[in-house]
């Protein structure tokens, strides 16, 4: 049996087909609020559950509680602020108050509506002290935040369109993975979260998952990312790669998440495995440094935070780093080899990156060739 | 950011039996719960996450499930 959804229901805050055309007239005539691409991303992650339990950006309330205690009023975890920031002078400007609707519009078109619940201020130095803990500048997330604009704006959402999406191809809603996996007849499904092109650690690490469990859910991250990063691309089609050399048929799924990286480590990693349990995930992988950048995080700090969460309802599964060793022949981790040092070749991602960037192909320890040529088959694979 | 009162009020009293208290208290020497209530809250969220596990309900429609097979028919992710 899937696991329910996160908050016990999976929201869906999508129009009806027989609405739309009218509701699109109607936004004409509505207060209007430009948003980014990745808010517009995160609003249709709303609409279809995706982000269970939120119906919308979050309440004050909802916001400090996330801050202070990983969990929303009513005690649900959640750990990542989904907020709407928009200017003061914009709202006053567009006599925008409490109670009103508005439409939200990406490239200056229409695509959901929101019903302002509440307009609040916000300590951006608070959000990144709780969320990424630190104030450093050269965090992606803390440069992130201190660019938003100096209001939030919570209230219910109801998408009308989606956005752009390059990937539609590989998109799947929580409603389609549920039915999928049933489909496949899998019980027992772990999700792996990523932002890379695979290695052999990756892989070691998902097939040691898929030992004891029915599936693989493979989840890539695609969205804003820091430069030096896997373009979105190139992390699929290397994961096409992979599965049709290297995994049974039937045994692994690849779909996209939508959303941008945050790089908040272990609030991200609690983060990642609400979203993955709305997709109908019973277990979810996290490995060394999960959703971490730099040294801002201890290297398990995003496994240990799982303890304060016994009731997430998804089963983390922890991971020491996978390596090659010359003396076991084969794929290994610590927990399992006794060699260290020159006796193991582990597969570095900054190595990788180094000999990618050379258009060298690293060693079949470290990548497998047919995954490095189609990496090294794209000009530029990294994000600039 | 929250005042102490804003604080306050995300948390009750609860009673419970001083001799239960008592051993809880024992129980926690040398574990990573540093209070009796942490552990407390920890074990109610345990059971209550369970017994919700347990009314488990079917999210769709025969009619939505349908619909939903046919697209992932065509985008090859069933046969």
């Amino acid at each position: 049996m899937l696991p329910r959804p996160h908050g016990g229901r999976l929201v869906n805050r999508v129009m009806g087909e027989e609405l739309k055309e009218r509701t699109l007239e109607e936004a004409r005539g509505i207060p209007r609020i430009e948003v980014s691409l990745d808010v517009a991303v995160d609003v249709e992650n709303i609409a279809y559950g995706v982000f269970s339990p939120l119906e919308g950006f979050l309440s004050r309330n909802n916001y400090i509680s996330v801050l202070e205690s990983m969990r929303l009023e009513n005690d649900t975890p959640w750990t990542i602020p989904i907020v709407l920031d928009v200017a003061s002078r914009e709202l006053r400007g567009k006599e925008v108050n409490e109670g009103d609707t508005v439409a939200l519009t990406y490239k200056q078109r229409a695509f959901a509506l929101l019903t302002i619940e509440e307009v609040y201020r916000y300590s951006k130095s608070e959000y990144m002290e709780s969320v990424f803990k630190t104030l450093d500048k050269n965090h992606p997330g803390v440069r992130k935040i201190m660019e938003m604009k100096d209001r939030l704006v919570s209230g219910d959402i109801e998408l009308i369109n989606s956005v752009e999406n390059p990937y539609t191809r590989y998109t799947l809603h929580p409603v389609e993975t549920r039915v999928l996996f049933k489909e496949l007849g899998w019980r027992t499904i772990v999700g792996f979260q990523t932002r890379n092109a695979p290695h052999m650690g990756h892989e070691y690490i998902q097939k040691t998952a898929l030992t004891f469990v029915d599936g693989l859910f493979i989840n890539p991250v695609i969205g804003k990312k820091k430069p030096g990063d896997f373009k979105d691309e190139v992390i699929l089609k290397a994961y096409e790669e992979l599965i049709k050399n290297y995994y049974l048929k039937g045994k692994a799924v690849l779909a996209i998440l939508r959303t941008e990286m945050r790089y908040a480590g272990p609030r991200e990693a609690i983060f990642h495995a609400i979203v993955r349990k709305n997709f109908g995930c019973t277990h979810f992988i996290i490995g060394r440094d999960h959703a971490g950048v730099g040294n801002y995080y201890k290297p398990y700090e995003a496994q240990e935070i799982f303890n304060e969460f016994p009731d997430l309802g998804i089963a983390p599964v922890f991971f020491k780093t996978f390596y090659y060793c010359k003396k076991c022949y084969g794929y290994v981790n610590e927990q399992v080899c006794p060699h260290r040092g020159e006796d193991v070749i582990p597969p570095s991602g900054t190595k990788i990156r180094e000999m990618l960037m050379k258009r060298r192909l690293p060693p079949r320890e470290m990548m497998r060739p047919e995954v490095a040529k189609i990496i090294l088959s794209f000009e530029k694979p990294f994000v600039d | 950011m929250a005042g102490e009162s804003e604080k306050e009020r995300k948390h009750t009293t609860v009673s419970i039996p001083i001799q239960l208290y008592e051993k809880i208290k024992k129980r926690i020497k040398g574990t990573g719960f540093t209070s009796v209530s942490d552990y407390v809250t920890y074990v109610l969220r345990e059971v209550i996450a369970s017994l919700e596990e347990e009314e488990k309900e079917e999210v769709f429609s025969k009619e939505e499930e349908e619909k939903v097979k046919e697209r992932l028919r065509a985008l090859g992710y069933l046969d």
